[in-house]
């Protein structure tokens, strides 16, 4: 008896801790480490801040007229920021206008081709308008009369990826206002 | 295994896989190149449906359940679906959804979820508040730990909803991962159709975008300011190249710097107080250091060559620099007020694009190897280099704040396309968004206060 006795409060003692972890596992205290909800408009400042105004810039007038009959656009080889004897004669033409009409401004655009970085080639690109521009010069043209600027290789002549459209693109244009 | 599983082939495979394995898969975390070489020979012809997101080798996710925000119906913006894609967008997540009736303030069925195999369990609401404004809250918990690992409440005007989902995302990102999220910094790029240029703010996910400017003239080399509320950029809409500085919300600018000839490549300082520009104001390109607002700049480099791309040391200190000094284009670095010049790249002929991890301890570039732009990471500590991308008409490289990721420009199948990628797993992620000529990202700061 007192065995079958112990046998059942063993049991029962069993069953009790089954329970008791059953019950505990279901009631595990739940860890809240936020009691209420953290107001985080204030604090981040949102309101609003995704909010972007468009701005929307106008397209220039057109490009005064250069002398007629000259060439506007002179091309430069791979890496290279040389004159080419026959580009030598365009820029003589435009040296004798300018010097002629000591009115007329000329921006000279720099261009590249499309290979290689944007900035790199901003700046390539003003070394070959600063090429013409110190040739301008070199033929009489007032500095005050000239502007070396660079498009780099942001306006394409001519799209493509063959040599032929590369040397289209490396080019300085003369640009009068 | 490895290999093909590198390839765009194996990518789309494994994510499928993953998607179809790992709903399934309760802990341990289960790794993507596990999967995909197990299960290499199953590739099936699904995979041409399959849209790429994300892709790499050897992630480790962590699992985590969202509960579909009650009354989403009511925002203009589906909560839920936003904080899904960010994490499923970071790798680091498996992404499970429910639609049990309950919002923050419900106490998770701890056993119920997790004999669901469920271990993080997010919860939320959205309220159209009486002044238009929608109430955005959510809380999110540890089912294994029987944990509440917190919550917050946004209160915002409908165009920031989803900068609230955002922030949702980075915190249960940090929450889980211990890394600080980047889910709500914006990023800024430009794109092109038809001959007009768009410069673009956009959510670090590419969606949201909004245009800052239109011109029918190149945008190029945007720069957030610290603050994150401005842009610097060249705008070459008066036919040469002008630095502007841009408030973004209210779409105020001035101009920073138009002297004679070019004027470009705009890099904030870190304190916020003044811009590295490259002018050729004196003949050549040459950098010079300008006040934000504008005035006399005052010249860094000494050069009769190229000097262009500043970027600054984080802490300030140091400006890295593109010079052709040595006869070929590469990275050098000077104190930030100018002085003696040391170079940093010497492999290959052409290194450009430099940019500062945010702890000053990582420079990422682009090299030109054998005939292709890649992207490349030096370890300043060690010197040592590594080619972070399979792409190879890599552009403009910057470092998301929390300096895990890096965005750049690149082209896929002759597309202009906008990566990130993470340089410590290398997994990459195509920006959504759109179509088109799309380049020169530059990525946003943290918000203040986040």
């Amino acid at each position: 008896m007192k065995k079958v006795l112990s046998g059942l409060c063993l049991l029962l003692v069993l069953i009790l801790v089954g329970c008791a972890s059953g019950v505990k596992l279901n009631e595990v205290p739940v860890e809240d480490k936020s009691s209420s909800l953290v107001k985080a408009d204030a604090a981040n400042a949102l309101s609003g801040k995704s909010v972007v105004t468009g701005v929307q810039t106008s397209a220039l007038g057109a490009m005064n007229m250069g002398p007629a009959g000259i060439e506007k656009v002179v091309y430069f080889d791979y890496d290279s920021y040389a004159i080419k004897p026959q580009a030598q004669a365009t820029v003589e033409l435009h040296a004798k206008f300018l010097s002629a009409d000591k009115s007329r401004k000329v921006a000279l655009e720099g261009h590249t081709d499309d290979r290689g970085g944007r900035e790199y080639n901003l700046a390539l690109g003003q070394k070959r308008s600063e090429a013409v521009k110190r040739s301008l010069t070199l033929l009489g043209v007032s500095e005050a009369q000239i502007e070396a600027v660079s498009l780099g290789k942001e306006t394409p002549a001519a799209s493509g990826s063959d040599e032929s459209t590369y040397a289209k693109n490396r080019r300085v244009e003369f640009n009068y206002k | 295994m490895i290999n093909a599983s590198n390839s765009r082939f194996g990518q789309v495979f494994c994510k499928l896989i993953c998607k179809l394995l790992f709903v399934s898969v309760p802990r341990p975390m289960l790794t993507l190149t596990s999967i995909c070489m197990g299960s290499m020979l199953l590739m099936g012809q699904a995979l041409a449906q399959f849209r790429v997101e994300v892709a790499g080798v050897g992630i480790t996710q962590i699992p985590i359940n969202l509960n579909q925000f009650k009354d989403e119906s009511t925002s203009p913006q589906k909560i839920t679906q936003i904080i899904q894609a960010d994490l499923e967008r970071s790798a680091k997540f498996k992404v499970s959804t429910n639609a049990f009736a309950m919002d923050e303030s419900s106490r998770p069925d701890f056993n119920g979820l997790r004999q669901k195999a469920l271990e993080n369990f997010v919860t939320g609401s959205v309220t159209k508040l009486a002044d238009g404004r929608f109430d955005v809250r959510f809380r999110l918990w540890d089912l294994i730990k029987t944990q509440d690992l917190g919550g917050a409440s946004f209160a915002v005007v409908a165009p920031d909803l989803r900068r609230a989902a955002h922030q949702i995302s980075d915190f249960i990102y940090e929450k889980l991962t211990s890394e600080k999220g980047i889910f709500s910094t914006r990023i800024a790029y430009v794109t092109k159709s038809s001959n007009r240029f768009n410069l673009w703010i956009a959510d670090a996910d590419g969606e949201n975008a909004q245009a800052a400017l239109t011109s029918p003239e190149p945008i190029i080399s945007p720069n957030w300011a610290p603050n994150g509320q401005q842009l610097a950029y060249v705008s070459f809409e008066s036919r040469k190249p002008v630095v502007y500085v841009h408030d973004v919300s209210s779409g105020k600018r001035k101009i920073v710097a138009n002297f004679k000839g070019s004027n470009s490549a705009p890099s904030w300082s870190p304190d916020g107080q003044s811009l590295a520009v490259t002018l050729s104001r004196e003949g050549g390109s040459q950098i010079y250091l300008i006040a934000a607002s504008g005035g006399e700049p005052q010249r860094l480099t000494q050069s009769s060559s190229i000097d262009t791309e500043p970027n600054f040391m984080p802490d300030g200190s140091a400006i890295y620099f593109v010079s052709d000094r040595g006869g070929s284009p590469q990275i050098y670095r000077m104190p930030a007020k100018g002085g003696p010049v040391a170079r940093v790249t010497f492999n290959g002929t052409y290194n450009i694009s430099p940019s500062l991890s945010p702890d000053g301890k990582f420079l990422a570039y682009i090299s030109r190897q054998g005939g292709q732009f890649k992207l490349y990471l030096m370890d300043l500590t060690t010197e040592r280099v590594q080619a972070l991308t399979e792409t190879s008409a890599d552009e403009k490289p910057s470092f998301a704040p929390n300096g895990k990721l890096i965005i750049y420009a690149t082209q896929i199948q002759g597309k202009e396309a906008l990566m990130t990628v993470n340089w410590e797993n290398k997994i990459s992620a195509r920006l959504s968004g759109q179509a088109g000529d799309i380049r020169e990202p530059h990525w946003g700061p943290f918000l203040k206060g986040n």
